[in-house]
């Protein structure tokens, strides 16, 4: 019981490393020649990273039975809400001047923006209903239903990435790659349980 | 219950807890430090600029740019183009050939060699000839301070030295068949081992109509900032247009070639429904992918409106009198 509040501390402050990092950098003009959009896109990559992290958690549970990892699940989950919100901010604050109507136009014109915005409203209700009183709320079979909706916000968040590089694009299929083979497994696992 | 161990050798429950948070301690730290590594891989310091005034005075500049600005639509104080940082201009560079990464390709170009050069001249021309990099940094160079767009969203505004290609396209005497100017680009997978990652056609080539080429604005630039140009920027020469989006501005030239057939371009090759041949800075033809209404001027912190043809409307939309833009992007 200890450990386990020991350990969520460590992932939490562990978790905020890149931030506080990132912070520093932009305190020591360290952001690049561009702050503002390498700041978009690391939110971006960061958000990502989490998501995925989050989705390796069954896989490394059937693989191994490390059932103690579901336990973290949550707050990974809501780091990679965390920084999607960081992401979306520095994208409206910025790029679009904190204006909504810009933004909305933005929206409906760059179709990768649609996919990004999209994927982030549907992490929305995930991070509204992490807490425990909101699982007793909805009950585990609806609850689980309604958070299965983060295998189509990752797919919509590797393909935002894809669709906004130009030439390069080695990261978004790095990404893409990593998050088939996490779904694969899920099926894989799935399948093997019907039999 | 082993009978071997005496009760008083057992740890009391307090050291081991602390032991065990001692280790914890220790995982944690060292998780951090493997993140803030991996993070720093990702992202190396940079010695950055720090904000301070300039040290070009931004009224000293008599240039195409300041006698643009006058002659557009009045604008508030913020819309001046204050000349960017040496910083700046040379770490954050579009050069595939060296990275995809812009702020590492300053390093990746360090090794770059760029002597000897020789830039070939050939096609419908009457004296073709390859010039000497020493011969063409021998034609008298002026200082150019010019708006750069690139097509991705951000700009800059950058001190070049160079001369205007007229003068060196008047050296080979074009014949009047020529109607389209070629530009190709040096490529040595040798030097450059990044370059298979480019995800685009090497070596790079560009194109500009005979007109485009002969404009006072076209520039060979041969330097920045009274400096040589940096590898990374495109050394030792290379093309600018200031009117065009920056793809157009082939860096690190070897060959220019007249011709009479609309040459191909590399990111048209790419992408032909994003990155038309003529590409002119038009804040009304959005890209595909992106609108281009606005830009991200390098140092400042909120967007700015985008000006037609880069802000050179008044010098060069003759040019294109009669075309549809919207066709011919």
């Amino acid at each position: 019981m200890q450990d386990l509040k020991l350990n969520k501390t460590l992932l939490f402050i562990n978790a905020l490393v890149p931030l506080m990092l990132l912070m520093w950098d932009g305190a020591h003009y360290q952001l690049g020649v561009n702050p503002i959009e390498f700041l978009t896109r690391i939110f971006g990559v960061l958000t990502l990273i989490f998501i995925l992290i989050t989705l390796m958690i069954t896989p490394l549970r059937k693989l191994f039975g490390w059932g103690f990892l579901i336990k973290y699940r949550r707050m990974l989950g809501l780091f990679a809400f965390f920084y999607g919100c960081l992401h979306l901010v520095t994208y409206i604050g910025f790029d679009r001047s904190w204006s909504l109507s810009s933004t909305v136009a933005d929206v409906i014109k760059r179709p990768f923006i649609m996919v990004g915005m999209v994927s982030f409203l549907m992490l929305i209700p995930l991070a509204v209903t992490s807490t425990h009183a909101m699982v007793r709320r909805l009950g585990a079979k609806r609850w689980l239903k309604l958070h299965q909706m983060i295998y189509l916000i990752g797919i919509g968040g590797v393909v935002h990435f894809y669709m906004i590089v130009k030439s390069d694009v080695f990261y978004p299929i790095v990404f893409m790659v990593i998050l088939f083979v996490l779904l694969a497994m899920r099926l894989y696992f799935r399948i093997n349980k019907a039999t | 219950m082993r009978n071997d161990i005496k009760p008083s050798e057992i740890t009391p429950e307090s050291t081991y807890l602390n032991r065990r948070v001692f280790m914890k301690m220790g995982l944690a730290t060292g998780a951090a430090v493997a993140t803030g590594s991996v993070y720093r891989y990702f992202n190396p310091i940079i010695a950055a600029d720090v904000p301070k005034s300039s040290g070009v005075d931004a009224q000293t500049q008599t240039s195409v740019v300041a006698q643009v600005d006058s002659a557009a639509t009045a604008q508030p104080v913020q819309m001046i183009d204050k000349p960017n940082s040496l910083q700046e201009i040379t770490h954050y560079n579009n050069y595939y050939e060296f990275s995809t990464n812009k702020s590492a390709v300053a390093k990746a170009a360090e090794k770059f060699v760029t002597t000897p050069w020789t830039v070939e001249i050939s096609g419908l021309v009457a004296k073709p000839q390859t010039f000497d990099l020493m011969d063409l940094l021998k034609i008298e160079s002026e200082e150019r301070i010019y708006r750069f767009r690139c097509v991705e969203g951000w700009s800059m505004v950058i001190p070049w030295n160079g001369f205007p290609l007229k003068k060196l396209l008047d050296k080979v005497q074009p014949l009047s068949s020529a109607k389209y100017v070629a530009f190709e680009t040096y490529y040595d997978p040798a030097q450059m081992p990044s370059a298979k990652y480019a995800g685009i056609d090497l070596p790079y080539v560009e194109g500009l109509r005979m007109d485009e080429a002969m404009h006072p604005l076209t520039l060979m630039a041969t330097g920045l900032y009274g400096k040589p140009m940096p590898n990374q920027n495109g050394a030792p020469i290379r093309l600018v247009v200031p009117w065009k989006y920056g793809f157009k501005s082939i860096k690190s030239i070897i060959k220019i070639t007249l011709t009479d057939k609309e040459p191909p371009t590399t990111w048209n090759k790419a992408a032909a429904n994003e990155y038309g041949f003529y590409s002119n800075v038009n804040p009304t033809v959005d890209h595909p992918r992106w609108s281009q209404a606005d830009e991200q001027r390098i140092g400042e912190f909120s967007r700015r409106p985008t000006l037609m043809f880069n802000g050179y409307a008044e010098e060069v939309a003759s040019l294109y009198k009669g075309m549809d833009l919207k066709v011919n992007f």
